[in-house]
Parts: C-alpha cells; structure tokens; sequence
C-alpha cells in the first residue's frame, strides 16, 4: 500500500509533509530554541526576530539578530518594539539552552540552534505572556495531532464490538442497542461535546485532563461508526464460513471477534484515516472555545485563542500561525485518506 | 395511501427516539457535579421565592428519576424554567432558534445551488483539467478549520470595513425601512454564510461528484447511451435523478453538520444562534438553558432527518414499497 500511496502525486507530498509534522513534534525538545513554559514578561507580544546576514559594514557575517527594547510610547497609547542595536545576538546551530531530556533518556542542554542565554530569538514572535510562539507550537502540535489518534483507539474497539454485537444478535437486542445509538446521534455532536468537556471539574492536572478529553471525543464519534458495522455484520453474519464455525461450535463472542469482525477491516481502515481530520479539528475546536487543554499546556486550538481579539488579528498576525499548521495537517489527512479508500475501495462498494 | 402510512409510520419512530436522547442528556447533566442553581443563587437580583420555585419545579429535593419526569412533563408543556439571569428559557430560544434556521437554511440553499451543478460538472469532465482544480479547491474547503477561517474573515472585514462585524443587526435596525433592513439582515450574514457555505460546499460537490461518475457506470446509462440519446439527455434525465436520491439522505446530515459547525462560527461572529446560547449557557453553567437548547437541538436535528426522509419517499419510488 505504501508504495500505491507513493505513486500518487498529492498523497506522496501530504504524507511528506506528516512525517515532517511528526518527526518535528517527537523531536520538539531539540528543534525548539526554548521550552513550552518559558516566559520573558517584558517580551509579551514581540514581533518576530529579525534576523541579518550583512552586517552594517555591508559584509556578510554569520546570522545575527537584535533584542527588541520595549517602549510604551504615551502620544499613540502604545507599546513599540525597537531593535537594540547596541549587542548583536550570533545564531548558534546546537546552542546551549535550558536542560531537558532528549526524548526522555538522557539530559542535555543542547538545541539546534539559538542565541546566548541574554539573547532573545522569536522566529515566530511571542504571545501574551512572552513565551516564544514557534516553540509552543511544536509542543502544542504533541498534543493536537495525537489527541485524534488516542481517541480513535478507544472509538474504534467500542464501535466494533458494540456493532458486531447488535449486528450478530439481531432482535430485540439489536433493536435496543440502535435505539441507543440513532438516539445519541440525534444530539447535534459539538453541543454534546461542549457539554462533556464543561462538566470536567476544574482541579485536574493537565494529564488527567487531556485523558478525559481524549475519552470524550470518542464518545462522540463511537455510534455512527457501529452503526455502519452493524450493517456489514448483517450482511456476512449468513455466509458459510460463519455457519461452519458455528458448526463446530465456536462461541459466539469467538465468531464475533475471530470471523466476522476481521472481514470488516478495508472499511476500518478507511474510516480511520478519513476520521483522523475531523478529531483533529474537535479538539482545537473545544480548546479555541477554552474547554480543551487549558494553559500553561499549549495545542493549536487554545494558541489560537489569544487570535479572537481584533488587535491581535490586525497587528499580531504571527498569533495565526496554528491555524495555518491545523490545515495543513488535516488537508495532509484528507489527501492520504482518500488515496487509501481508492486503493483499498477501488469501486467504492463501501458506503459511509 | 402507501405513502402516507410511511410517513406516519417514520413521524412515530421520532417519539421514542426523543425520549431516549432526552434521557441521555438529563443524566449527563445532572449527574455532573454543577448545582443547577449555583448562578441563580449569586445572582442578587434573584429573589429567594423565585429559587424556590426553581427548586420545587425542578424537584431537586427528590431522587433523580423523579426529577426527570418533573423535567420531562414540563417540557411537553412548554414550561422550560428561567435562565440564571432570570429570563424565561423559552423566550431567549424563541429569539436565538429562528437566527440559526435563517443562517442554516440559506447556507444549505445555496450549497445545493452551486454543489449539485459542480459535482455534476466534476463528474462530466472526469480527470480532466477542471475536475482536477475542483478537487483541489475541496480539499481545501473541508481541511481549513471553520473558526479559523472565520477569523480570517473577521480581519478581512475589519481591515476593508465592507462588512459590519458581529450580531445580526445594526443598533438602528427598528428605524430603517423595509428595504433598509433586509439590506442590512443582509450584510449581517455575508460573513457567517461565507465560513460555512465554504465548508459544506467542498463536501457537498465531492459526494455529487462520486454519485454522479457511480450512476454514469451503471447499464442504464450505458444504455441510453447505446440508444444514441444526446450526452445531455443522458446525464439530465437518466443519470442525475438516480444520483440525487443519495443527497437527499445526505440532507439530514448536513443539517446536523451545519448546526454543530455553526456553534464555533456563531461564536466567532457573534451571531446570535443557537450555537452560541448553548456555548454561553454552558460557561455560565446554566443548566436549564443548557437541557432546553440541547434538546431542541437535538428535536431540529431529527426533524431535520424526517423530512430528508419524506422527501426521499417522494423521489425514489423504490422505497414505498
């Protein structure tokens, strides 16, 4: 299948561009100059470093940047950033920052690049708590493009077993369980989620938090999922090779999950990979709104948060950034998604 | 008759579908630890017999079951309990439910109107040039985030000031002429139609698209074809009704998507939905607001099903029988 998907011009290029996206994120302690919770107070809002390769002489020199000075001008009401020519700033590849443990073995204070420690290098500017916005995003992005993943493991299980159970059962069993189900898709499913995510107490720690919304997202999703399996359990619940284990007399719950469910697996798949984007999209939905991850923790969503002000907007526009990385991951999705269903699906026999 | 009885007979399966869905929401709101009436107690200008009345109305001094059918029965009776500002429910969903129609309506209006003829253009014109752009131009409309792109739409707006922002009127809309306030209702809506016109369109033409290229496949069509019928014949009398059966069914569906994605566009915007009454109530932890708009979310939802199945009945013969 991976070779299929190379052939594919766009699927190649999205799938390019995930494995970037993940590889950044994995390695976010490294590629990020600082960590996702420092904060200059004096930097709150400061526009992207400028960065110089010809020095004032006219020379090129080694890229070097300027700290920005922070002037509140009262004339205009506002706050101005000047560069601070009096100290350059050389960029370092595999700088000395703060300590952290690379991928969770071995500490070490080196980043791929940075400037020195008085130095200040925001190739993305800061947000409102002068935390450098490139390197939040490569934390928040840990977060927004796992979260959907995590929740598919849990929907996933849930809505097989549940469909292939109604499904294989039939009857007043059946009819019970999909009652269940049409009722829970009848409720319009961002209310729903709204709801679930503002029920959470407060006082979680942002693991148990980022649980639980991960718990609630495949709640959303489990029934119209089941449902779909239901019918296809439907239809292969009568052929032979299930009458011949039931002739031998395997359990039911044995021909559920070793039989029938197995059958169903091109139709997982896709949806799978079709579902990875609208996950994706729910938690920085919720964590826009401030009823996902919270802060200190940073995700796309709630990064975008600090964009609903009209000052941001028009003079911050490097505040936008998440919501370009959000599109490009879900668009990479889609674009994946589609040319696997055309290779797994090639006549398009399964209906969503 | 046949279709009649059909009819009744989907109008009925509604019933205990809404009960279900009632008891679902009940208990995930009031097994959660908020007390219901924690606003309505802060709030000063809340007089302690109108807490009372909440209170004995609600039944909260009574086991859950018992609240739930106190809950229930005034429901049916249209008696939704006030708001923790103290307006009665009903009155602030009377207001908000005709804004989301509006909003949802036009948007679904106009998808149909432009999706339908592109899909039926991306599947004439199969891999060429043009299908490939549509494509592209889908891609894009389902990936990009609904409230990001309507924050994108917000600096637009504010920069050039073509568009006023936020609300559904302007402060003196009651003094305008007839035609002043269309205009105006007009101008309100350009931006939260533009965001999730974009968004449902990409979907709509791609699943058009796909009915269309499975219909043109089938024997029927090669058929007509072999009959020396004209292409348009072909496509406009054969294959399109086949292919549109399948939309009506997606109808249902598209309403539920539009009234979850308007909730963050309405937010945006500030548009005064239904979305955004349930995203404030829920902040607020106002709980009456938050069963009451729930539920008649989740009643405009199924509506929405029913008559996407009715139309359907209508259509597609096939299915009387």
């Amino acid at each position: 299948m991976f070779k299929q998907i190379m052939k594919d011009k766009y699927a190649s290029a999205a799938l390019i561009i995930l494995v970037i996206m993940y590889l950044m994120v994995l390695f976010a302690d490294f590629i990020a100059p600082y960590s996702k919770d420092f904060a200059d107070r004096n930097q709150s809002y400061a526009p992207p470093s400028k960065v110089f390769v010809i020095d004032e002489n006219g020379r090129f020199s080694r890229p070097y940047t300027y700290n920005y000075k922070r002037e509140y001008i009262p004339e205009l009401y506002q706050t101005v950033y000047t560069l601070d020519r009096s100290q350059k700033y050389y960029i370092n590849l595999f700088n000395r920052g703060e300590e952290y443990k690379f991928l969770g073995v071995f500490k070490t204070s080196r980043h791929l690049f940075g400037v020195e420690n008085s130095g200040r290098l925001y190739i993305l500017g800061t947000d409102i708590n002068g935390r450098d916005v490139f390197s939040r995003l490569l934390f928040g992005g840990r977060i927004s493009l796992t979260i959907g993943f995590l929740s598919l493991f849990i929907l996933f299980p849930i809505g097989l077993i549940y469909g292939g159970i109604s499904g294989y059962f039939g009857g007043v069993v059946d009819m019970l369980m999909m009652r269940f189900a049409e009722a829970v898709m009848a409720i319009p499913s961002f209310y729903l989620l709204i709801i679930l995510a503002a029920i959470l107490p407060s006082n979680m720690t942002s693991t148990q938090r980022f649980t639980l919304i991960v718990v609630i997202l495949a709640l959303i999703g489990w029934s119209g999922f089941a449902r779909v399996v239901r019918g296809m359990v439907l239809s292969i619940k009568n052929e032979e090779f299930v009458l011949a284990a039931k002739t031998i007399g395997a359990s039911r719950l044995r021909i559920i999950l070793k039989h029938i469910l197995p059958q169903t697996s091109s139709y997982v798949i896709i949806a799978m990979t079709l579902s990875v984007p609208s996950y994706i999209l729910a938690e920085s939905g919720l964590s826009f709104l401030g009823l996902g991850i919270q802060q200190p923790d940073a995700s796309w969503g709630n990064m975008l948060k600090e964009a609903q002000e009209y000052i941001n907007i028009l003079y911050r526009p490097w505040l936008l950034t998440p919501g370009f990385l959000i599109f490009i991951a879900v668009l990479s999705f889609n674009l994946i998604g589609d040319t696997i269903r055309d290779i797994l699906d090639p006549k398009g026999q399964i209906r969503e | 008759m046949n279709i009649l009885k059909y009819i009744l007979k989907r109008i009925v399966q509604v019933i205990p579908l809404l009960f279900i869905v009632s008891i679902i929401s009940f208990f995930i709101i009031r097994l959660s630890p908020i007390d219901p009436l924690a606003e309505l107690r802060l709030n000063p200008s809340i007089s302690q017999e109108t807490l009372q009345k909440e209170t004995q109305r609600l039944g909260l001094d009574k086991p859950i079951p018992v609240q739930y059918v106190k809950w229930a029965s005034a429901f049916v009776k249209g008696d939704l309990g006030i708001t923790s500002s103290g307006e009665k429910v009903s009155d602030k969903l009377k207001e908000r439910i005709p804004n989301t129609l509006l909003l949802t309506s036009i948007v679904i209006f106009m998808t149909w109107i432009v999706g339908i003829p592109l899909g039926i253009l991306g599947a004439m014109f199969h891999k060429s040039q043009f299908d490939r752009l549509l494509t592209i131009f889908s891609s894009i409309g389902m990936a990009i985030p609904s409230f990001f792109f309507a924050i994108l739409l917000l600096i637009f707006a504010v920069k050039t000031s073509l568009f006023p922002v936020g609300g559904l009127t302007s402060f003196d809309f009651d003094e305008m002429s007839l035609g002043g306030k269309v205009l105006d209702l007009a101008r309100h809506l350009v931006l939260p139609v533009t965001v999730l016109f974009t968004i449902s369109l990409a979907g709509l033409q791609r699943q058009m698209r796909a009915n269309m290229l499975e219909v043109m496949e089938s024997d029927y069509v090669k058929f007509a074809r072999a009959k020396g019928l004209s292409e348009f014949k072909v496509i406009f009398k054969h294959a399109l009704r086949n292919a549109l059966n399948p939309m009506i069914t997606l109808l249902g569906f598209e309403f539920a998507g539009l009234l979850s994605g308007a909730a963050l566009t309405e937010y945006v915007f500030q548009y005064p939905g239904l979305g955004r009454l349930i995203l404030e109530a829920v902040m607020k932890s106002d709980i009456n607001l938050v069963m009451a708009s729930l539920m008649m979310g989740s009643i405009m939802l199924v509506l929405g099903n029913l008559i996407a199945d009715i139309l359907l009945i209508i259509t597609d013969p096939r299915i009387r029988n």
